[in-house]
């Protein structure tokens, strides 16, 4: 589920899938683990904060696991089309 | 078709709620229904190969993604142009119709739901033409 994010100054940070292994692991696994998005392959997970219908709250993108999902990227707010 | 969409833009979420606030909430009733991320620095849309580093913004990327997390398909416009969401949801269908078919099924080009699907099988080898027409495209 989303967890809630409590808005402030600081921009919040987003999380990739690959900040969360260990510190210690060797730099070839690490490559490994950041792994780019490639059709037929998996998604590279993410977590971002966001705003839905009046609230914020920070979304993972496995949370979604066991549905479809359209990850639709855009270059700003407040552009034309 | 049961989908969540997921929107990413390098604006932050405050902009987000005033472009849903003062503009697309006149343009879509109740509001932008799905969660508008933020993706400042471009970390998310770097991994998905849409951040352009020299305008510092990403391209209309969209990436259809399965159950089990694995992108299925991907369209990448540079910014004048709009995406067509009609397209979207007809690839989407075709995908949910291939997986609840359990890769037992192929939907030639052109298709929507109703029409012709196709199933691999080794007589249908050299005999699409028999079981599909052009017309159909």
């Amino acid at each position: 589920m989303p967890t809630d994010f409590k808005p402030g100054c600081v921009r919040p940070k987003s999380t990739l899938a690959a900040a969360a292994a260990p510190a210690d692991t060797a730099v070839a696994v690490v490559k490994e683990e950041i792994h780019v998005a490639k059709v037929g392959g998996l998604a590279p997970d993410f977590e971002l904060a966001g705003y839905q219908q009046g609230g914020f709250k920070n979304f993972r993108l496995s949370e979604y696991r066991g549905k479809w999902v359209v990850l639709c990227f855009y270059p700003g707010d407040f552009t034309f089309v | 078709m049961d989908t969540q969409v997921l929107s990413v833009s390098v604006d932050s979420i405050y902009v987000h709620k005033m472009w849903n606030d003062h503009e697309l909430s006149k343009m879509v009733e109740g509001g932008v229904p799905f969660p508008m991320l933020s993706d400042a620095g471009g970390g998310v849309g770097s991994l998905y190969g849409v951040y352009d580093a020299a305008s510092g913004v990403e391209l209309r990327g969209r990436f259809i993604i399965d159950p089990d997390g694995i992108i299925q398909a991907c369209e990448v416009l540079t910014p004048p142009v709009g995406r067509n969401v009609g397209e979207t949801i007809r690839q989407i269908q075709a995908f949910q119709l291939v997986r609840e078919a359990g890769g037992m099924a192929a939907t030639p080009s052109g298709w929507l739901p109703g029409k012709t699907v196709l199933k691999p099988h080794p007589d249908l080898v050299g005999n699409v033409w028999q079981a599909w027409s052009v017309a159909e495209d």
